[in-house]
């Protein structure tokens, strides 16, 4: 009754092929980024915009890019979080060495850096395939983390090798640093997520992200089609990586700023991966919706006892919190292996009926 | 069945954010957060100091009743050292109960990433013996302190002991060391004051790096040290480094009494494991350790009482002293904040004016009790750090660490200029003035 | 010292490091053998075990007993990953089943923590921990530890092997690993099977947790080494027991030269060409298993001894 997908005619090829064909559908996402602009700053306080929103955008942005490279391209990638790293410290030396350029541009610039590193590591995946190549991302994880650590080039020279994300502004108003609002952090960061949402929502239903799915399902049969695979997986390798180094750029200017590689480290690529299957394989939404999920679970466990104030040890909530997370991602791989975003449209087929079920 | 188990799931999860939402409370008390790493691979070290921090406080509200009647609360958040998590703990943790006094991020990374927030939420970020070395220089850093020592500082102590060691400064020369490091900002901090220093002896080192991705696996570097046999090795490690370092240098049979660690890797954790062979294994140290000192009968109170946040038997090693240490030098500066703003709830920006006047002599140590557990300071506004930074050196008996060496000071006069030149440097790319001090 | 003895010296202990790392690479490729599965959370049941182990002997249990309990906990644990896991993912993708494994090893991390604590134990089962010195003047230094060690996995990939290949079992699980339905339609009980396999490679974490733990005493670092067991699986095979072994000793061997007289030379390279002095590349180790494995999966996309990959439209 709610959600109507029947009576929507279309005259054009043009409507037939728009992001949202379903005007509901694109009112409920009109409504949901004007709620992201206006609403969420108005009733969120520092705690909720600074450490939990911009995190979770930002880690949005990784998720996004791995799921570009794995949900739809099909090649699984354990290397993110050296190509956020990637993002991170050339966003930096950028930066610092031409001061007078705008943040944004700088933010993409790194992006672009990412884009090539990722170029460069994605040449194996034409040999290599499934866990193997799984296994060989790690030597970028593992090689490129090393380098920026070892070559205190990529730090200015720093003498801790930890160096602070410099202080830009946007439209005068200051959008990197700490000295910068949440508001304006928050905001800085929410339009570039929405930008890349929409780039990649139109990127995945376009013709090179059919042949990104063609690739996925059997990149033989596709070959055979005429799809080039060199084309087709590299440019997943530098599109994913582009949206990675974004991420990493903005983590370390707009959220811890610093530029810290213990911040990219393995586990923050296993954590974009679980965004990526919680969330949902193959989809622009469930990238979002994991991302959500896995950086609040274990934070909103950590909430449920001290809030309640029950007396325990906060090892004990740590081990608890550990458990849970384990456990709850065993169970919703049971429940539903293909994420949060089947549940969506679950619910939204529910919807259509809802609430005079037959 | 699928939906609902998924419905219960969320709901549950919602439960939680719920939490999030609602966390205001205004208890009435000094509310001192501690952010802790009770889990993870470097537990072993970080649960002991937070121990012996909390158990300090726990003492104090239970003996006074408080600073000056003012009751502390007491609170800890997980980080397991990790940066961001450590972010998150500090920004839902400063508002809280009326506000955080101070914060100990027990982290150099986590100290990084919090000096400029901390800095811009007046709240005074208490690094002791880690975070950013050049923070000692409080016109640049006004809200970070670090006393009783740094890195740098540290460094040229152990230096110093060694040249002691060795009959003189003069026969350092042409002496090759061997440093070993955790390949994290923590690590690498001391570089730039050992260059310095062995340019100025004449010795040279080899620096070893462990990456921390596999700190367990240490074999090359000590097959190395086997080959070049430096006349010392120093390290600068963290966590289960530590241990596999000492286990490994005593398989190569390097001589334990010429391994010395900083004061971050010379702890009954680190020791531990290698056995036997951990015996003579030496290391820098800024506070005292065992059971022995006055305090101690006001904590094992603590424990009688049943308030211990620990086992009876567990206390009173080099962290949890350390531990102690910290909270001690803490309640001094809220009782010097108070003495100027009167005895009640003070704010961070008064515990600001606390720790930058806090002064404690020998006397004042002898009546907390605490003499030999902890160092005399004395803080002023350009100078976090301490007037007279120094270290002990103490070694593994196999049993405890036994202290083996009066203070051993520290060449400020080395120190300070690079501290003052890297904080000015931080100042200029930052578009920081400078306050005056003066 | 003689540079030659020094050489040898590295060349041995990179190789008795590289068993080391076999023993832990063994526990994949077991799984992976029988099930499909590439499991992450072998590096946790190595802690898991040895904690498990060391806590029992604290407890003053004798070393048999405590080992013996410690393989029955294991069975245990296999038997509740096969029965409340593995069991619901049946004919999932492989991406999700390996997932699942990283959730169990968050779940097994936490739940090893909750119940023995982080502390850091110290564990001596009477491995001899001296050393030898081999060469005309007594160069060559020769851990007995590491010998031992060696000797220790040499044996469990023998009886392994061995099990493999004789024993009804052994078959039985070879069947599976060829291909899940066929050996369910001739009769196989596959989830049986799968808390066989389960239970072996728990008995074999707690080897490799033994030994571990007696070098660097039982703590969580120990579950992170499982990261050093990738780059061995890669090049020796996901599905080749020898493959790990081969694999690991490469890698050990490699990486030990690498570090020791790969970096400084590329260094040495590095500041003769750019001027400047005084660089160091130390830590090369952490990533040098990776890359080289990389290398050479270029030329071999299914490892040394992995079964060769056919596909088919």
């Amino acid at each position: 009754m709610f959600y109507r997908e029947a009576g929507i005619f279309k005259t054009s090829y043009a409507a037939d092929q728009a992001l949202f064909r379903i005007p509901l559908d694109r009112l409920f996402v009109i409504g949901v980024v004007v709620a992201a602009i206006v609403v969420v700053p108005l009733i969120s306080n520092e705690y909720w915009l600074g450490s939990i929103m911009i995190p979770v955008l930002i880690l949005s942005i990784a998720a996004l890019g791995l799921n570009i490279l794995t949900g739809y391209c099909g090649q699984v990638s354990l290397g993110t979080g050296a190509f956020m790293a990637a993002g991170a410290y050339m966003a930096y030396k950028i930066a610092t060495n031409f001061t007078w350029m705008p943040i944004p541009l700088v933010i993409v610039l790194g992006g672009l850096c990412a884009a090539s590193i990722g170029l460069a590591f994605g040449l194996p995946s034409l040999r290599i395939k499934g866990f193997y190549l799984a296994v060989t991302t790690l030597a970028a994880q593992f090689f490129l983390l090393w380098l920026f650590q070892k070559v205190p080039w990529f730090v200015n020279n720093s003498a801790s090798g930890v160096p602070t994300a410099p202080p830009r502004s946007v439209f005068g108003e200051l959008v990197t640093g700490a000295e910068a609002t949440p508001e304006a952090r928050y905001l800085f960061v929410l339009a570039f997520t929405v930008v890349l949402a929409v780039i990649a929502g139109n990127l995945v239903r376009g013709r090179i992200g059919r042949t990104w799915m063609a690739i996925r399902d059997m990149d033989i049969a596709a070959e055979l089609i005429g799809i080039r695979p060199l084309h087709t997986k590299l440019s997943a390798f530098a599109i994913s990586s582009f949206y990675c180094g974004v991420s990493g750029a903005l983590w370390s200017f707009c959220y811890i700023n610093t530029v810290e590689s213990s911040a990219f480290d393995i586990f923050r690529s296993f954590m974009i991966l679980f965004m990526v299957i919680v969330g949902g394989l193959g989809s622009v939404l469930g990238s979002f919706l994991g991302a959500f999920f896995i950086f609040l679970l274990p934070i909103a466990l950590n909430n449920v006892v001290t809030t309640f104030g029950l007396p325990i040890a906060t090892e004990t909530i740590s081990h608890i919190e550990f458990m849970a997370f384990g456990g709850l991602i065993v169970f919703f791989l049971i429940v539903e292996p293909h994420g949060l975003a089947r549940l969506w449209q679950i619910a939204k087929e529910k919807l259509r009926l809802w609430p005079f079920p037959y | 069945m699928r939906i609902r188990n998924l419905t219960l799931a969320l709901a549950g999860a919602a439960a939680g954010l719920m939490g999030l939402a609602g966390t205001a409370s205004a208890a009435e008390g000094i509310y001192i957060p501690n952010l802790v790493y009770k889990t993870g691979p470097y537990a072993p070290s970080g649960t002991p100091v937070a121990h012996g921090f909390a158990d300090y406080l726990a003492m104090i509200n239970l003996r006074d009743g408080g600073v000056n009647g003012v009751p502390i609360i007491y609170e800890e958040c997980e980080t397991g050292y990790k940066t961001d998590r450590g972010v998150e703990c500090y920004d839902r943790v400063k508002g809280e109960n009326g506000g955080a006094v101070v914060i100990n991020p027990w982290s150099t990374g986590i100290t990084y990433a919090l000096i400029e927030k901390a800095t811009v939420d007046k709240i005074p970020l208490f690094s002791i013996g880690y975070g950013r070395t050049s923070a000692a220089d409080g016109r640049v850093f006004p809200y970070v302190f670090n006393f009783p020592s740094t890195y740098w500082n540290q460094a040229t102590a152990i230096v110093r002991y060694i040249a002691d060691q060795e009959g003189g400064f003069d026969k350092l020369k042409g002496k090759n060391l061997g440093f070993v490091y955790l390949d994290h900002p923590y690590g690498k901090e001391p570089i730039p004051t050992l260059d310095i220093l062995a340019e100025k002896y004449g010795f040279t080192y080899d620096k070893y790096p462990v990456p921390p991705a596999s700190m367990t696996e240490q074999k090359s570097i000590w097959l190395q040290i086997r080959r070049s046999k430096p006349a010392y090795v120093v390290m600068w490690g963290w966590g289960a480094m530590n241990s596999t370092a000492v286990s490994e240098a005593a398989n190569v049979k390097y001589p334990m009494d010429k391994f010395i660690g900083n004061w971050w890797a010379a702890a009954e954790p680190d020791v531990i494991p290698a056995g036997d062979g951990a015996i003579g294994y030496k290391g820098a140290t800024f506070n005292g350790v065992g059971t022995d000192f006055k305090i101690y009968k006001d904590i094992n109170d603590l424990y009688g009482a049943g308030k211990g946040t620990w086992t009876k038997d567990q206390i009173g090693g080099v962290l949890y002293s350390r531990g102690v240490a910290t909270a001690a030098y803490i309640v001094e500066a809220i009782k010097t904040a108070q003495l100027k703003f009167g005895n009640r709830v003070i704010t961070g920006e008064e515990m600001q004016y606390g720790l930058e006047n806090l002064k404690l002599d020998a006397a004042a140590i002898e009546k907390l009790g605490l003499t030999g557990l902890m160092p005399p300071v004395e803080i002023t506004c350009a100078n976090h750090e301490g007037q007279n930074p120094a270290i002990k050196i103490q070694q593994w008996n196999g049993k405890v660490w036994e202290i083996k060496t009066d203070w051993i000071p520290a060449d400020t006069a080395l120190v300070r200029p690079l501290i003052e030149q890297d904080a000015a440097q931080y100042a200029k790319e930052n578009n920081i003035t400078p306050r005056s001090c003066s | 010292m003689s540079e030659f003895w020094f050489f040898l010296e590295v060349l041995l202990s990179g190789l008795f490091a590289g068993t080391m790392y076999s023993l832990v690479a063994l526990g994949f490729v077991l799984i992976f053998k029988a099930s499909g599965v590439f499991n992450f959370a072998q590096g946790t049941m190595v802690l898991f075990a040895a904690l498990c182990f060391v806590g029992f002997l604290e407890m003053g249990w004798p070393v048999a007993v405590a080992a013996i309990v410690t393989v029955g906990i294991m069975v245990a644990w296999a038997y509740s990953v096969e029965r409340l896991v593995l069991r619901h993912l049946v004919n999932q993708a492989p991406i999700i089943l390996f997932m699942a494994t990283i959730g169990i090893a968050f779940f097994l991390e936490g739940f090893a923590e909750f119940i023995w604590g982080s502390d850091v134990h110290p564990l001596n089962v009477g491995i001899p921990n001296d050393a030898w010195f081999v060469g005309p003047e007594g160069e060559m230094m020769i851990q007995q530890f590491d010998l031992a060690a060696a000797i220790i996995a040499g044996l469990l990939v023998t009886v392994l092997a061995l099990f493999f290949h004789y024993t009804r079992i052994g078959r039985a699980l070879r069947a599976v690993a060829d291909d899940h339905q066929a050996a369910l339609s001739v009769g196989i009980p596959l989830n049986q099977i799968w808390v066989i396999v389960w239970s072996v490679a728990g008995f074999v974490a707690l080897v490799a947790g033994i030994i571990w733990g007696s070098r660097l005493g039982v703590q969580f670092a120990l579950s992170i080494i499982a990261l050093k067991a990738l780059p061995v699986l890669i090049l020796g095979g996901f599905t080749s027991v020898p493959g790990a072994i081969v694999g690991g000793l490469i890698i050990g061997a490699g990486e030990k030269l690498a570090e020791i007289y790969g970096a400084p030379a590329i260094a040495e390279l590095v500041s003769y060409m750019s001027g400047i002095n005084n660089i160091s590349l130390g830590g090369v180790e952490e990533w040098f298993a990776y890359v080289l494995a990389m290398f050479f999966l270029l030329f071999r996309p299914q490892g040394l001894f992995g079964e060769r990959i056919i596909e088919r439209v």
